[in-house]
């Protein structure tokens, strides 16, 4: 049984295919890299896997259910959750604020119970703000907890946003380009963590257009050129795939 | 303790309630009293809207129709039908709920222009219906509602009707202040940070926004019943778009995503008509001024602006 699978999906915005006859199948375990050049339609990928899209046509299956046409935060409570390319943090709140909306789907949300502040949402919060602290600390941005999420430096809150998806705790963490915009340690360190994620038991999937990079850390690799399948194998096999070369390493 | 005293939640709303317990002793007449009263039912309904639209950052410009609406129920349904008073306002409170509930879904699909556009028709449709349905409602001249009552308890003076605005004013601060920090209010502000980023983590956001806009409905609708009680005279001009407008601005002078600011700017502008009554010709002019004022150049607000300038100050300091 496969943890994700795609069917035959399709997606055109006005005529033009971002994503095309697209089919493929992702295992429990490992980190799985979908790679590809800049408008290969991997973001509309990951859209459409999180709900935040409609495949024109296809079908995805999350533990063998069929999501499509699901609400985003249905999916997240079947197991997705994500981070965005361009950073999707809430600048209003703070670091550990923004990881504590993560643990949403884990806490008590009763309006009622929230009005009257009875005591089980303030154990509830109290609780979810040292999980939330842990998380941040694993990520590695432990010192800006108190710190509001607009004084932070980007590096550190493309971080916040892995932490704010783990603390929902995804069966599946979607990762779109999480190193975009980072410099070549920060990189390195992003390699690190994901891989740290990975040995969590948490399946990851990452969109990268930096070949180099995945082929560190993936186990298992998605080439997409114009929105089709290029190829997938192990990083070994994708590098001697004459395809690839052809269209991404040679040509690129 | 001590430490619990200082903190924004707890010692705010103990300054408040020193604030209104001490504030008689300086109100030398029933003029004053009913200023104070105002204030104070322009801050309950203002600090229900500020979770939709500071918080939530959903705007409304139909509170005020809200508002209206909650008057009406209770003024009409006392006055002709007969009804008690608590009954009548629970009434405005099932029927604003229900009202709200069914346009908020296709309403908060809308946002920024589109919202603003949507809401302002909302709050100008129920003030019509109110003015052309003269045979209810008295039309333009408005009609006359009798004293709150309640187990035979007449609530008359402003003295009384005071001390009740005021408990209410510090439970409905203290309400607000709890949904803020919960989990609900944490979905509600990550609403208006980034909705998208709400959504991938679980927080059903349209349906928190729909809540919201309930909510805040309900607080003006249940004002709105008291102070047609209050005032014992109420006119379409409740309902009215001005009476909207004139609920943003507070809520936008006084800080948007903060409580204590939304009294304070109801304490604000209910207070300038009062002394600018020789410039009763001006006053939306001067309000428009205001909001335009405090958008150019401080466009957090009164409260959010003055903290952070006092953080600032202390945070220099060695």
């Amino acid at each position: 049984m496969s943890l994700l699978r795609v069917e035959n999906l399709s997606k055109s915005f006005g005529g033009v295919d971002a994503i095309a006859d697209l089919s493929f199948a992702i295992q429990v375990g490992a980190i799985h890299a979908v790679i590809g050049p800049n408008g290969a339609g991997k973001t509309t990928l990951f859209n459409m896997i999180t709900g935040l899209y409609q495949p024109t046509r296809g079908a995805i299956f999350l533990e063998e259910h069929n999501i499509v046409g699901q609400a985003p935060y249905t999916l997240a409570k079947r197991g997705l959750s994500r981070t965005f390319q361009n950073l999707q943090i809430c600048m209003n709140m703070t670091a550990v604020e923004n990881v504590m909306v993560g643990r949403h789907l884990h806490l008590n949300r009763s309006f009622i119970a929230a009005m009257l502040r009875l005591p089980i949402i303030v154990r509830g919060d109290r609780q979810c703000r040292e999980k939330a602290a842990e998380l941040m600390e694993f990520v590695g941005v432990g010192k800006y907890v108190k710190t509001d999420a607009n004084a932070m430096p980007y590096g550190a809150l493309k971080r916040l946003e892995i932490a704010r998806a783990l603390a929902a705790e995804p069966k599946v963490l979607l990762l779109d380009e999480p190193a975009a915009g980072l410099n070549a340690k920060e990189t390195a360190e992003i390699d690190q963590l994901i891989q740290k994620i990975a040995t969590t038991g948490v399946t990851v999937v990452l969109v990268e257009h930096d070949m180099k990079l995945v082929m560190n850390i993936s186990d298992y690799l998605l080439v997409l050129d114009f929105g089709k399948k290029l190829a997938e194998g192990t990083p070994d096999e994708i590098s001697n795939n004459p395809d690839v070369i052809a269209a991404y390493l040679g040509g690129g | 303790m001590l430490e619990k005293l200082t903190t924004p939640r707890t010692g705010g709303l103990l300054v408040l309630a020193v604030i209104i317990v001490l504030l008689p002793l300086f109100l030398p007449n029933n003029y004053y009293y009913d200023v104070a009263i105002k204030i104070g039912i322009n801050a309950i309904v203002v600090v229900g809207l500020n979770l939709l639209v500071g918080y939530a950052g959903q705007i409304s410009l139909g509170h005020g129709g809200f508002f209206g609406l909650g008057a009406y129920t209770s003024g009409v349904l006392t006055v002709y039908y007969g009804w008690s008073s608590i009954l009548a306002l629970l009434a405005g409170v099932v029927l604003v709920g229900v009202i709200s509930f069914v346009i908020a879904r296709p309403i908060l699909r809308l946002s920024g222009h589109y919202l603003a556009m949507a809401t302002l028709g909302l709050g100008i449709i129920i003030s019509i219906i109110i003015t052309n349905e003269d045979w209810l409602t008295g039309g333009p001249d408005g009609m006359y509602v009798e004293p709150f009552t309640l187990f035979g308890w007449e609530l008359y003076g402003e003295q009384t009707w005071y001390w009740v605005i005021g408990v209410l004013l510090v439970i409905s601060v203290w309400l607000a202040l709890n949904i803020i920090d919960s989990p609900a209010g944490r979905a509600l502000r990550a609403v208006h940070g980034s909705e998208v980023a709400a959504q991938v983590v679980g927080v059903d956001t349209t349906g928190y926004k729909v809540l919201l806009f309930v909510v805040s409905a309900v607080f003006a609708s249940l004002m709105g019943s008291l102070f047609a009680h209050y005032s014992g005279f109420i006119s379409p001009v409740q309902a009215g778009f001005f009476h909207s407008i004139e609920l943003v601005t507070m809520v936008v002078l006084g800080g948007m995503a903060s409580t204590f600011g939304a009294v304070i700017g109801a304490v604000i502008l209910t207070l300038l008509p009062q002394l600018l009554s020789g410039f009763e010709d001006f006053e939306m002019v001067i309000f428009g001024l205001i909001l335009m004022l405090t958008l150019i150049f401080m466009p957090k607000g009164l409260v959010p602006t003055l903290s952070a300038l006092f953080k600032d100050r202390r945070g220099r300091k060695p």
